[in-house]
């Protein structure tokens, strides 16, 4: 296929969640979208991350979006045709000292701003609560309304909506080369040749090269996410874990495994290992607040490469230097939950030029020292 | 010469062990690091000190009694100059090259204890002695992981009763005990009637051994077999001493079921046709136990989690280490011999573990006399012929034993093939099918086939033989099983014992 084709209404580079929920929100208004994945759709950070499904401990800037992109979760079914094992189980932060406690209270004042709802608990009665933890945690701020899902299932099944939609998903199609005439983008993947109207960047840890290509230049640097999983244990507990100030977060699927994550491992920028000195260290951690975990077996340990921005924050909207192009990555290692909902305000900046939901803090000129 | 630190070798198996002697023998000091209580590795076990039965190496070791006994007396006699740690699970390994390439120099060397950093070590190796975690640091590495059975399933096959030949043999050798009253020896390979000769010979009753493969695919194969007239003759003496002793061996049949409910009751199977398409009555033989294997796979992981590059294997079917003629790997200091690098047998082992530890003492000391350059050269050459004599012999073997893999397609859909994550033929089948998966970590993401407590060390086989009907592609179009740490599972409470474990950073503590 030499010659250009029709051209798409939108071309999206990248097949994780980003651009998968992408593609599906465009291709369900009905229009022409390409979406072109350099190896498998969902195979990377959207695929091997740690699947928490989760608003509570994100900065205020991110309330907004987290809340509309919850939403989407609850239609998963309808959307994707499967429950990605998504399950509402609630997500429990934990403090380990007086300090983290104010902290927690500090957060749900802020949190009750933008809806977000969140239960303090501590001393006895968090004790009698949880008896499956360990001294080492004083308290907790559960949010009932947060979860997790097997993020394995769920991101190659946004990519197969999105077919199933009438997107056009190019799997194991690297691009080689994008081009903005002043009219249309163009696109060279191998022998293949794209033109669209708009163009879409979800390609990841590896977006900034393309931003770059339009003159937007964005500080991400890889990171490495390292996360393992037990052996099947009897079922005990029973909300997706955090600790406030991070280090350490747990679930326990239904088929009983423990995931749990924390640290980094490394990587090449392209490939990601785990480091089996963060495992020990989560390990010794994480017996400390579940001790049920003792006796367990650690059966499996990886880790998946992420784009990091500066202030952990993603980029998302458009770009202001070449029209009709938009940035959406760089998420830090939050963008489970959120995907889906960036798809959605994706939509909303394609069909109508502007979206509701506040994007200000993840411009992505924010980080340059002259405003462009 | 400047001496290395850190020559670590991993196993202490035939390979191992001749690879510890050579280094000895140059005046080195190398840590054996061994997941068995005693050396010896799988074919030289030893039963444990204090074992409440009495078997000599005549019994244990049938016509390899003289060859165990020279390796144990030779590890014996180097035991003063070994750092040798039994009972210990290396169950991942850092490389400072890993380190240094992602820009993250200084990673696995902070692990190292101050002691241990030096510029030498390339990386070090995350081992669990009894439930002590240990980080130990290496300047140079040999694998010599050896072999597990190659499994492939069959309805029933994880029923209470059923074992791999391996396990069999090591019930026998180890425990001084059989695996069942009344047994049945199924599947393909050497070790099918070497295993049925010696349980027979100890007495067990062993009512049939069941061989997938036929005779004519057995003489076909005996012009390669013969570059091994001694081994060849062994292995023909074990099916006269078989025959001779009114066990029945049946040849070129299909395993088509374990019969029973909460245990082994039995094994359904058929004889072979006479023509082709021809079905042939089931036979119901009652049993209480099965020894089932089809030939050996060799233990790649660490070589994996080493960072080693792989290529496929045409002969193994499987991906192997790339190495060169004497066990260099792709990593520069990290060598592999034995099974572990692909399957070659015991007497390959003991000489592809001395030609690896030649190359590496090559390698640190390309300036040391002449004379001592000479007689490592002369042994290397004398290593070499050996092996590629052992090679043909090792091509006769695949022609006279194949796995059966077309099986596959019979396989009914309720079958369990993974057996940790309970995962079924039809669930495979239907994932390939759907054009969701064309590979085989795909498959394991969509599926979660090999992703329990084995990795897919037991299930990977028979997950890639469904693959590759399903999708019709060639085996090595099928990818390869990347190897995740721990290399076998790991107790949680293992961290515990160690203080040395740093703090999760300031900047890594994502939510």
């Amino acid at each position: 296929m030499n010659s250009a084709t029709t051209p798409y209404d939108v071309a999206i580079i990248g097949g994780g969640l980003v651009g998968s929920s992408t593609a599906l929100a465009l291709a369900r208004h009905g229009m022409r979208v390409l979406l072109i994945e350099r190896r498998y759709c969902g195979a990377q950070a959207s695929g091997v991350n740690y699947g928490g499904v989760r608003c509570q401990g994100r900065p205020a800037e991110q309330l907004p979006l987290a809340m509309r992109a919850r939403r989407v979760w609850d239609r998963l079914g309808e959307r994707i045709g499967i429950d990605g094992e998504f399950i509402v189980s609630g997500h429990l932060r934990l403090a380990r000292s007086d300090a983290d406690l104010a902290g927690l209270h500090a957060y749900a004042q802020m949190a009750a701003r933008y809806g977000l709802h969140l239960q303090l608990v501590s001393g006895a009665g968090f004790r009698r609560r949880y008896p499956w933890l360990g001294a080492a945690a004083v308290g907790g701020s559960l949010c009932a309304t947060d979860g997790h899902a097997n993020p394995r299932l769920v991101s190659p099944a946004f990519a197969r909506a999105a077919r199933q939609a009438g997107a056009h998903v190019c799997e194991q199609t690297p691009l080689d080369h994008a081009d903005y005439d002043g009219k249309r983008f163009t696109l060279q993947a191998g022998e293949n040749r794209f033109e669209a109207d708009w163009l879409i960047n979800a390609a990841g840890a590896w977006a900034g090269t393309l931003a770059e290509r339009f003159g937007d230049t964005v500080p991400m640097k890889p990171i490495y996410p390292n996360m393992w999983v037990t052996e099947p244990l009897p079922q005990f507990l029973e909300h997706n874990l955090g600790v406030f100030g991070g280090g350490l977060y747990a679930r326990q699927v239904e088929r009983g495994n423990c995931i749990i994550g924390g640290g980094r491992g490394h990587g090449d920028g392209d490939y990601a290992q785990p480091s089996s000195e963060t495992t020990r260290a989560v390990m010794r951690d994480a017996c400390a607040l579940l001790p049920a975990l003792r006796e367990a077996l650690l059966i499996r340990t990886w880790s998946g490469v992420e784009g990091c921005t500066p202030d952990h924050n993603p980029i998302i909207g458009v770009s202001h230097k070449v029209p009709r192009l938009v940035h959406a990555f760089g998420f830090s290692g939050g963008g489970f939950l959120l995907a889906p909902g960036v798809g959605e305000v994706i939509a909303d900046l394609v069909i109508d030029g502007a979206t509701e939901t506040p994007l200000d803090a993840f411009d992505v000129n924010r980080f340059s020292a002259v405003p462009a | 010469m400047t001496v290395p630190a850190n020559i670590v070798i991993v196993g202490a198996g035939p390979a191992g062990m001749r690879a510890a002697e050579t280094l000895v023998e140059a005046g080195l000091h190398p840590i054996v690091l061994d997941e068995n209580a005693r050396w010896g590795g799988q074919i030289y076990r030893q039963p444990p000190a204090g074992a409440g039965f009495r078997r000599g190496p005549r019994a244990l070791y049938g016509f390899e009694a003289r060859k165990a006994m020279a390796l144990h007396a030779t590890m014996a006699r180097l035991r003063p100059q070994l750092d040798y740690r039994p009972h210990t699970l290396v169950w991942a390994c850092e490389t400072v090259a890993d380190a240094e390439r992602t820009g993250l120099a200084g990673t696995a060397h902070a692990a190292l204890s101050p002691g241990d950093r030096h510029d030498g070590n390339k990386g070090y190796l995350a081992t669990l002695r009894g439930t002590h975690e240990q980080a130990v640091p290496f300047t140079h590495l040999i694998i010599a992981s050896g072999a597990t059975d190659r499994i492939l399933p069959m309805p029933g096959w994880t029923l209470p009763g059923v074992y791999t030949l391996g396990a069999a043999q090591t019930a026998l050798k180890s425990q001084g005990c059989a695996i069942g009253r009344r047994i049945v020896f199924a599947g393909t390979g050497p070790l099918l009637y070497l295993v049925a000769y010696q349980y027979a010979k100890a007495g067990a009753q062993v009512l049939a051994v069941l061989d997938t493969n036929t005779m004519g695919a057995q003489a076909a194969a005996l012009p390669k077999l013969s570059a091994q007239p001694a081994v060849l003759a062994k292995g023909l003496y074990y099916v006269g001493w078989l025959r001779m002793h009114g066990i029945p061996i049946e040849r070129g049949v299909s395993l088509e079921r374990v019969l029973g409910e909460r245990r082994v009751e039995g094994v359904a199977w058929r004889p072979s046709a006479d023509a082709p398409g021809l079905d042939t009555p089931v036979h119901m033989l009652e049993c209480d136990a099965i020894g089932l294997g089809f030939g050996l796979r060799p233990e790649t992981q660490l070589a994996d989690i080493a960072g080693c590059r792989f290529r496929y294997d045409t002969l193994d079917r499987c991906w192997l280490p790339e190495r060169d003629e004497a066990g260099r790997t792709s990593m520069p200091g990290i060598y592999v011999a034995g099974d572990g690098a692909g399957i070659a047998g015991a007497d390959a082992a003991e000489r592809s573990g001395r030609l690896a530890a030649l190359a590496l003492l090559d390698d640190v000391e390309p300036e040391s006399s002449t004379a001592s350059i000479a007689s490592r050269v002369d042994s290397a050459t004398s290593m070499r012929r050996a092996l590629r004599r052992i090679a043909r012999f090792r091509e006769g073997v695949e022609t006279a034993f194949p796995a059966p893999l077309e099986r596959a397609a019979s396989w009914p859909d309720t079958m369990i093939v993974c057996r940790c994550e309970e995962i079924d033929a039809g669930t495979i089948r239907r994932c390939v099918r759907s054009g969701a998966a064309s590979e085989i970590n795909r498959l394991k993401a969509l599926t979660r086939i090999g992703m329990g407590r084995c990795q897919g060390r037991v299930c990977g086989e028979a997950a890639l033989a469904i693959l590759a009907d399903e999708s019709g592609l060639a085996p090595e179009a099928l990818g390869r099983l990347r190897a995740q740490a721990p290399i076998k599972p790991i107790p949680l409470a293992a961290a515990l014992c160690d203080e040395q474990v740093a703090e999760i950073p300031e900047d890594a503590r994502d939510e």
